[in-house]
């Protein structure tokens, strides 16, 4: 039991790293040729290689985001935009690479998969080579692959839903993802079938000045349910790393989607992604989006409730340590009558970090007796760090009922006495008090991630596991 | 067990306690009383450290044969004090069972605490709900008290504050603390900070310590409680007054 925790400590705090083995490796930086070549080696179809030469012509066209956290340091130079560590993907675990079980032993996927998970799709860098699904995914129909996979087997319905929820022109790092995405997650649901355990990705950025830029689709159809999990821990290293996603949902008439993410990537990453779900009449959906760790993090889960009576919610956390920014929020569009929202919105800022709320919550003419609930509270451990909120409403239906509450709280004093008079001491104390104020958001995590967290937070807070 | 010698507190330039000196003893059970104002919850937050008081450097507090002037809270906590809050503070999200274990986690493994915690949960007649509850957050008074004895009992500490475990405790409650702290006195030395002499009803105090304007303005026996009940503080205050003035301005004299 000791040991493993050391094991863990010496982890998360230095992350780690096995040595690169590649059969092919692209080169730094991204060009035309780069995009064409990522497409010919996957053997995709003609109208995705088209796709990814727009969105490469308009990620070249847009200029970067200036609204929000500093991308000035980001070099897309010195990127790779490519690279497939095994020739052919492997279905059992006994077939991957030694090094790469190595990695996921440490990540604790067997395990993970013991502690009955419906099916496991892990991202060996930029493609995913480890996956298992399970015999009851397939009896329901539900397809769980890796992003590439899906394509190959079900092109229909892939260019069906693929980029029209985010499409390239959506942001810049839309349009980079967009051109040179690789691996994710497809996962389809069809109509009825509840998946009643989540589905559970690992993903793991293994490779210095690499960027990952997975792309997941998600369909539910009519009355369906599934829950999605995405865990990351990435190594430490020197260079700057870009973690750039794309994630798609559809959820249909009286469907349900939740998404989680539980994420630590390592303090030099740029982690940029764009999440967007649409809701259709009746259907629910919900983020939890959990964001410790990074350089910097700019991500706004958001919801399109289309349908009569959808309801979206975004539930997110984040943590900013020393040379730390969290940019996260969430946005939520009120096209019908009927449909409700609620975001809630919790940071921590430590030692220097920052963390910033950034909603947006709009209701369109005509999306009558919608509600609207919004929470976003702040928590600052100490006078270095720093919090801002940037809360958008834009109420064009009169018929609303909207509520927003924002707090910002400093660690207080008189909390940390009381804890030491139960001989608690400081850091262990306000690790309790940081638990204490996500808890909100951790008890809608699955219980081995909300395990993790609280781990994670107490490293933050403390610098080792106890 | 507890010795302090003159101890004068201030916080933020104000003087709070004033050259108070008294020696607490083991298995003996102590009743702090006083008007309002008078001290009674700075003394508790003093001996166990809290950073707002500062106590001058004449000073002395010994626990245990040591002087614990400098020792941080937590500290004081490990080597066997206890301060049961007035007014409990809510930690929301962080829930009894969580905070125990943080506390007790190089002494009691977690299911022997999880199993002492519902035990003395039950004796107390608290729901059980109210472990795994955030704590004391949108919980009534007499649970809030009910909580600190449960953390009191579990930690298990030789000396315990009590600061007013009976306000805001309705009869029942009240009984039921105190029949509980009785019961759990062996080994143990009890300070109970109350107005009233209602609590002592139940647990006789070996000693009697009244406070006034920051100052211990008399000790005595258990009956001083009843005394005071019977005359209320005026009794003592006036007399006191008059010794005061008179130690206080010299032109007088
Ligand atoms: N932190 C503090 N800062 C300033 N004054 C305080 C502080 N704590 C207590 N006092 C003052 O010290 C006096 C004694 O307070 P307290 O110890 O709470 O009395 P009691 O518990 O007997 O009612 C009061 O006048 C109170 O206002
Ligand atoms: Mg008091």
């Amino acid at each position: 039991m000791q040991d493993q925790t050391t094991g863990l400590d010496f982890e998360y705090r230095y992350g780690f790293s096995m040595p690169e083995k590649h059969v092919y490796k692209a080169q730094k930086g991204l060009s035309e040729h780069i995009v064409r070549t990522i497409s010919k080696i996957k053997g995709e179809p003609e109208w995705m290689r088209a796709f990814r030469l727009k969105a490469y012509k308009i990620f070249c066209e847009k200029p970067m985001p200036d609204w929000g956290a500093d991308l000035s340091r980001i070099n897309f130079g010195e990127i790779y935009y490519y690279i497939k560590p095994t020739e052919k993907q492997v279905s059992s675990w006994e077939d991957l690479p030694r090094e790469i079980k190595e990695t996921y032993d440490r990540i604790g996927i067997p395990q993970a998969e013991k502690n009955f998970l419906a099916g496991v799709s892990a991202q060996y860098e930029s493609e995913v080579v480890y996956e298992s699904i399970q015999k009851e995914l397939e009896k329901q129909g539900v397809v769980f692959c890796d992003m590439d996979t899906g394509l190959k087997k079900y092109p229909q319905i892939v260019r069906e839903y693929f980029g029209t929820l985010i499409p390239p022109h959506d942001n810049k790092f839309a349009a980079l993802n967009s051109s040179v995405w690789s691996g994710g997650s497809f996962v389809y649901v069809p109509k009825g079938a509840n998946v009643k355990l989540p589905l559970q990705a690992y993903f793991r950025i293994n490779a210095e000045r690499f960027g990952q830029f997975e792309r997941t689709l998600i369909i539910a159809e009519e009355g369906s349910s599934v829950h999605y999990v995405e865990g990351c821990t990435a190594p430490v290293y020197a260079a700057d790393s870009l973690h750039a996603a794309v994630v798609e949902i559809f959820v249909k008439k009286n469907a349900r989607v939740r998404y989680t993410t539980v994420q630590n990537w390592s303090t030099n990453v740029y982690n940029l992604v764009t999440k967007r779900a649409r809701a259709d009449e009746d259907a629910i959906m919900e983020w939890i989006d959990c964001n410790i760790g990074s350089q910097v993090t700019m991500k706004y889960p958001s919801v399109y409730l289309y349908g009569k009576g959808a309801r979206g919610e975004v539930l997110s956390m984040a943590f900013a340590g020393r040379n730390q920014h969290q940019d996260a929020g969430a946005k939520m569009f009120h096209f019908a009558p009927n449909t409700s929202s609620r975001i809630i919105s919790k940071s921590v800022s430590k030692d220097g970090g920052r963390t910033s709320y950034r909603g947006l919550v709009m209701v369109r003419p005509g999306a009558k007796n919608s509600n609207v609930f919004v929470s976003c509270d702040a928590l600052i451990l100490d006078e270095k760090s720093r919090s801002d909120t940037y809360p958008y409403m834009k109420i064009k239906e009169s018929n609303t009922a909207v509520q927003h509450e924002a707090t910002v709280e400093k660690l207080g004093d008189e909390k940390l006495f009381y804890l030491a008079s139960r001989g608690i001491k400081r850091p262990d104390a306000e690790t309790l008090l940081v638990n204490g104020f996500i808890e909100p958001v951790a008890r809608e995590i699955p219980l081995e991630y909300s395990i993790e967290m609280n781990r994670l937070i107490q490293l933050e807070m403390t610098g080792s596991v106890g | 067990m507890l010795t302090i010698k003159n101890l004068s507190v201030s916080a933020q330039n104000k003087k709070i306690l004033e050259d108070i000196t008294y020696t607490f003893k083991k298995n003996k059970i102590y009743a702090v009383m006083g008007p309002n104002a008078s001290g009674k919850s700075s003394l508790a937050f003093s001996i166990m450290g809290h950073p707002v008081y500062k106590i001058s450097s004449k000073s002395e507090i010994i626990f245990k044969r040591r002087k614990i002037n400098g020792l941080e809270p937590y500290k004081r906590a490990e080597r066997g004090l206890f301060l049961s809050f007035q007014s409990p503070l809510p930690l929301s999200g962080v829930t009894v069972l969580q905070l125990l274990q943080v506390a007790l986690s190089k002494k009691l493994d977690v299911l022997a605490m999880r199993k002492k915690a519902k035990q003395v949960a039950k004796e107390l007649h608290m729901p059980e709900d109210l472990l795994s509850r955030s704590l004391n957050d949108g919980t009534s008074g007499g649970e809030k008290k009910k909580l600190e004895i449960l953390q009191a009992v579990l930690l298990d500490r030789d000396l315990m504050i009590f600061d007013e475990i009976d306000t805001g405790v309705d009869v029942d409650a009240l009984k039921t603390i105190a029949t509980f702290l009785k019961k759990n006195r062996k080994g143990k030395t009890y300070i109970l900070i109350t107005h009233y002499n209602r609590i002592l009803r139940y647990l006789k105090p070996d000693e009697v310590l009244v406070l006034g304007d920051g100052k211990l303005v008399k000790t005595g026996k258990h009956t001083l409680a009843d005394k005071i009940e019977k005359a209320g503080y005026e009794m003592l205050n006036s007399k006191r007054k008059t010794i005061f003035r008179q130690a206080q301005d010299p032109e007088r004299s």
